[in-house]
């Protein structure tokens, strides 16, 4: 297959030009971009004039939900999603249930996604049994299955000598230990940033400290083990400073950011048109309202002034890389009180749309943006990135992940960045409907994505 | 709309006098008398009616003037766009065993009245109630009528009758308003 | 001028823009001449409760409901006989709260109210919000009688009800706010409400029961996010200094146990207001409690009998209040 005259747009190869891109058996097998002749067709062709080639995005975060949530989302529903939203890659968390902190459920998770997914489905295994905190869970049987990292996500490890032994265990593996940094005392009860927003509408408030103190924590216990952290959906003004130091410290630290955490502040929580970072609220309105359960996550929205300091850690590589945290919903558990709500945001779907507005108004580059959703990933999930020392890499993640060289697998997004359209949670994929950007005008859409050569959206 | 005049301020003072003098023929005095005024123009009326009263019957008349709010005893609640504002009900005393001068500026369907007949049947049990209205338009949708009326003036349902008084409008006068189309 | 619209009974006319609230939520949303047509609706609902007779049919074949997820004696009293003074008919319903975990039960339990034709549901909760919830899924309108921490506006309508009727207007008047603000709704609300009438607010307690962040910004829409920024002290006597109108609030006792007050003691060491602390306020100023009061720890046993404490008048404008509130609203909007 030929997709033929785009811009095509590989960090990993520093490519951004129109060319023409042939996808066959299953991997890319030469771009116009080399020089090289074209090989001897004949060559579906797909006309890619106008619209922007890039490799397939590869997502760190994600919760697939199955096995034990089917009613929110299954292996193959946030997959379609996923691929509706250019994502080729997609990393599933460990909090199903039953837990997937051994091997038997991880290969479940595997087997159900060669079965049923659209697109690739590297596990992520849990740090800690039951994701209870108390005892470290079976990495070693879980990394020969093919985990791609170790997180408790959803709740932090928060009792530092276990994460200590976790992280010095992990060293066996080499594998990244991603944690979703939240200190419980201080996080008691909390359900959004404490602040003006929370002080008005009186319910308890997430700090910002009670997020850094565990990035402090995690950054140190880094140092003192020499294990590879990946920090998970960073949202502080003050986490981005530490995770800079601790780069420019040369620890082995990655961190990720989200769409939301980029683009929505805690105002969200006021109701739909509050709280929109550069976005523009369409009529269409989920609730205008206070106490907007689709505003609820964790970490919580927070100020402009950290999305400030998310934007420059995105652009001087002190944030590694974008990732979804995709955490669809079923209704009920967002149509109750505050706080009584789930945490999370289906977000396959926007994210891209989301983030071009950052592109939009100048914040970010395009093959910047691309890279944090491409080439960054990759590099974390293949140990192959700058800082990655003590590199290990699960037997899952392909070489060329994350790019469109050539033997690459055929992971391709076709993206048009000017097409705008109109939030429609009712018209997702996913299970979960748990969209703020309800009614949200976004200008930029996936147009067609290719998973292994195959077109599975578009 | 046209608009025409009714009754000028001396129409409507000579009205009331005549009101007053009816009033106290057929009670022969005004003893144990309470003039009350429904909200708001009533209230205006019943003050003049009062004086009126007091005046004819210099010999040291104690006929005591009050005001009525009905807003919350009104049948259309529940129909009307604006919840009627509610005002303060002023009471010389007990009406029990007196007679009751229910004051209005104009009667029409009598549900007004209606609603005033309620509301004074929870301050007491008054010996008798009388009406007295500035103007009868007619169009009753209730089996209520004036006891003293100061000018019968037949009107259609299109048309709406208008009364200002000085205290709250600057100057005395009923004036009827017609659409232009019923007019031609 | 009395126009005698054909069809239309007569009435006097508004002269304000009238209530245009389906639910009372919060005071955040109330326009001045709102609050001042609640205040004026309520005079009238005085008249009524003065009378030998205190029932007017006004709501008659309406219903009203109190729907309680928290304990509360008084302010469920004062709605259901605000409701039957003025012929509603009124059925309360208990919620135990610790037996509604799922979220759907808020739901399913107003849903199912409103199917029974029900035209006011008032509701308490310990969820601040859930009143908004309510009123987004059901019709029927939704009074806020306590959520959470966040809102109490019938409570802050009839504190600013009691300090108009001593003092006319509550425009310039200085009013302090003594206690627990943090997890205070009657505070937030009464912020809300005084800094619309014109009030200057002083809070004061100590720094951990007061919340780190008021005002806020204004969003890219104009919205302001938080709460109107208030004068704050942590000092009694700066708070009491001037003051027209001392107000002080509950004091949960579980606070200590949270390792916000190192004990009762040290509390009422500093804020509890005395007689020789209250006269730090202006002369006459009036004492107030939202209720029920511990005495000995807010306020000491002979200020809340003083002749300076209006906390008995407080539960009086707190009926007339109501009924203005379940006049003005039952129905649907304006």
């Amino acid at each position: 297959m030929l997709l033929r005259g785009g811009r095509v747009i590989d960090p990993s190869q520093r490519l951004d030009a129109v060319a023409s891109l042939l996808l066959s058996g299953g991997r890319v097998a030469w771009c116009s971009a080399s020089g090289d002749p074209m090989p001897a067709g004949p060559h579906d062709v797909v006309e890619a004039a106008g619209l922007v080639v890039t490799p397939g995005f590869v997502d760190l975060h994600c919760h697939l939900r199955e096995p034990g949530y089917e009613h929110k989302e299954t292996i193959a529903t946030g997959t379609r999603a996923a691929a509706a939203g250019g994502f080729t890659t997609v990393c599933a968390m460990a909090n199903t249930r039953p837990v997937m902190d051994e091997r038997s459920v991880v290969e479940l998770v595997l087997r159900i996604a060669r079965e049923r997914g659209a697109v690739r489905v590297l596990p992520i295994g849990a740090v800690t049994r039951g994701l209870e905190g108390k005892a470290l869970a079976a990495m070693a049987e879980m990394a020969d299955a093919g985990v791609v990292a170790f997180s408790d996500d959803g709740q932090p490890v928060w009792d530092a000598v276990l994460m200590r032994h976790a992280m010095e265990y992990g060293l066996m593996f080499g594998l990244p230990i991603i944690d979703h940094c939240q200190d419980p005392a201080l996080t008691k009860g909390a359900t959004m940033h404490e602040g003006s927003v929370s002080a008005r509408l009186g319910v308890r408030g997430w700090p910002a400290v009670g997020e850094d103190i565990m990035v402090a924590r995690n950054i140190e216990l880094s140092r003192l083990t020499g294990a590879r952290v990946h920090i998970a959906h960073l949202s502080t003004a003050g986490g981005v400073e530490m995770v800079r130091r601790a780069k420019a410290e040369g620890l082995p630290v990655t961190a990720e950011v989200t769409p939301h955490h980029l683009t929505l502040t805690h105002e969200r929580v006021l109701g739909c048109g509050h709280g929109l970072a550069g976005l523009t609220q369409g009529e269409a309105c989920g609730s205008p309202e206070p106490y907007d359960t689709l505003a609820r996550v964790a970490p919580p929205l927070r100020t402009i002034g950290d999305i400030e300091a998310l934007m420059a850690g995105l652009n001087d590589g002190t944030i590694d890389c974008i990732a979804t945290d995709h955490a669809p919903h079923a209704l009920e558990d967002k149509l109750c009180e505050f706080d009584q709500a789930a945490n999370g945001i289906s977000c396959f779907e926007t994210a891209f749309g989301s983030l071009m507005s950052l592109v939009h108004r100048g914040a970010i580059d395009l093959p910047l943006l691309i890279g944090k959703l491409t080439l960054a990933p990759a590099e974390i999930l293949l140990g192959s990135g700058k800082q990655e020392r003590p590199a290990g890499r699960s037997p899952l993640a392909p070489d060329g992940l994350g790019t469109l060289a050539v033997g690459a697998p055929a992971d391709v997004v076709l993206l048009d960045p000017g097409a705008e359209w109109t939030v429609d949670p009712d018209k997702f994929l996913s299970k979960g409907k748990n969209s703020p950007l309800k009614g949200v005008r976004l200008k930029g859409r996936v147009v067609a994505t290719y998973a292994g050569g195959v077109r599975v959206h578009g | 709309m046209r608009e025409k005049r009714i009754l000028n301020g001396d129409d409507i003072r000579r009205a009331l006098t005549r009101i007053a003098h009816e009033v106290l023929e057929r009670n022969r005095g005004s003893d144990g008398m309470v003039v009350l005024g429904i909200r708001s123009r009533g209230v205006d009326l019943a003050e003049r009616l009062g004086a009126l009263i007091r005046h004819v019957e210099s010999a040291g008349s104690r006929v005591e003037v009050g005001a009525l709010d009905i807003s919350l005893y009104r049948d259309d609640l529940s129909r009307r766009p604006l919840r009627p504002e509610v005002g303060a009900t002023r009471l010389p005393g007990n009406l029990s065993g007196r007679t009751v001068l229910l004051v209005d500026d104009v009667l029409f369907t009598g549900r007004t009245v209606r609603a005033a007949l309620d509301a004074i049947t929870d301050f007491g049990r008054p010996r008798s109630i009388q009406l007295a209205v500035l103007v009868d338009r007619g169009h009753r949708e209730l089996p209520i009528r004036a006891d003293y009326v100061g000018k019968n003036l037949p009107t259609s349902l299109a048309e709406e009758v208008v009364v200002r008084l000085t205290e709250t409008d600057g100057a005395d006068e009923v004036v009827l308003l017609t659409p232009e189309k019923v007019a031609q | 001028m009395t126009a005698i619209r054909p069809g239309s009974p007569p009435g006097p006319a508004l002269a304000t823009g009238g209530f245009r609230h389906h639910d009372v939520l919060d005071l955040d949303d109330f326009a001045l001449d709102e609050i001042e047509l609640v205040f004026h609706t309520a005079d009238g609902m005085k008249d009524v409760l003065g009378r030998d007779i205190k029932k007017a049919p006004a709501l008659r074949g309406k219903s009203v409901v109190t729907l309680f997820y928290e304990a509360s004696t008084r302010t469920r009293m004062s709605f259901e006989l605000a409701g039957k003074a003025l012929s509603a008919d009124v059925l309360n319903l208990t919620a135990s709260a610790s037996s509604v975990t799922k979220g759907e039960s808020l739901v399913d339990t107003v849903k199912t109210i409103e199917a029974m034709g029900v035209d006011v549901i008032v509701i308490r909760h310990s969820s601040s919000g859930a009143p908004y919830l309510a009123a987004r899924v059901v019709e029927p309108a939704v009074i806020n009688a306590g959520d959470g921490w966040h809102a109490h506006p019938t409570q802050a309508l009839l504190d600013m009800y009691t300090i108009r009727e001593r003092f006319g207007s509550l425009d310039g008047l200085k009013i302090a706010i003594v206690g627990d603000i943090l997890h205070s709704r009657v505070a937030r609300s009464n912020v809300w409400g005084l800094a619309k009438v014109g009030a200057a607010v002083t809070l004061c307690g100590p720094p951990t029961l007061l919340p780190s962040q008021w005002g806020g910004v204004t969003d890219t829409n104009g919205h302001q996010d938080g709460l109107p920024p208030p004068r704050i002290t942590f000092d009694l006597e700066d708070a009491l200094d001037g003051a027209d109108v001392v107000m002080a609030l509950r004091l949960q006792q579980e606070r200590q146990e949270g390792g916000l007050l190192p004990s009762l003691g040290e509390y009422i060491a500093r804020y509890q207001i005395t007689p020789e602390r209250l006269g730090w306020a202006k002369p006459g100023a009036l004492l107030m409690h939202p209720g029920p009061v511990n005495e000995g720890v807010e306020l000491s046993s002979d200020v809340v009998r003083g002749v300076q404490s209006v906390i008995d008048r407080q539960v009086a404008s707190g009926l007339a209040v109501r009924m203005a509130l379940l006049y003005l609203i039952a129905g649907g909007p304006q």
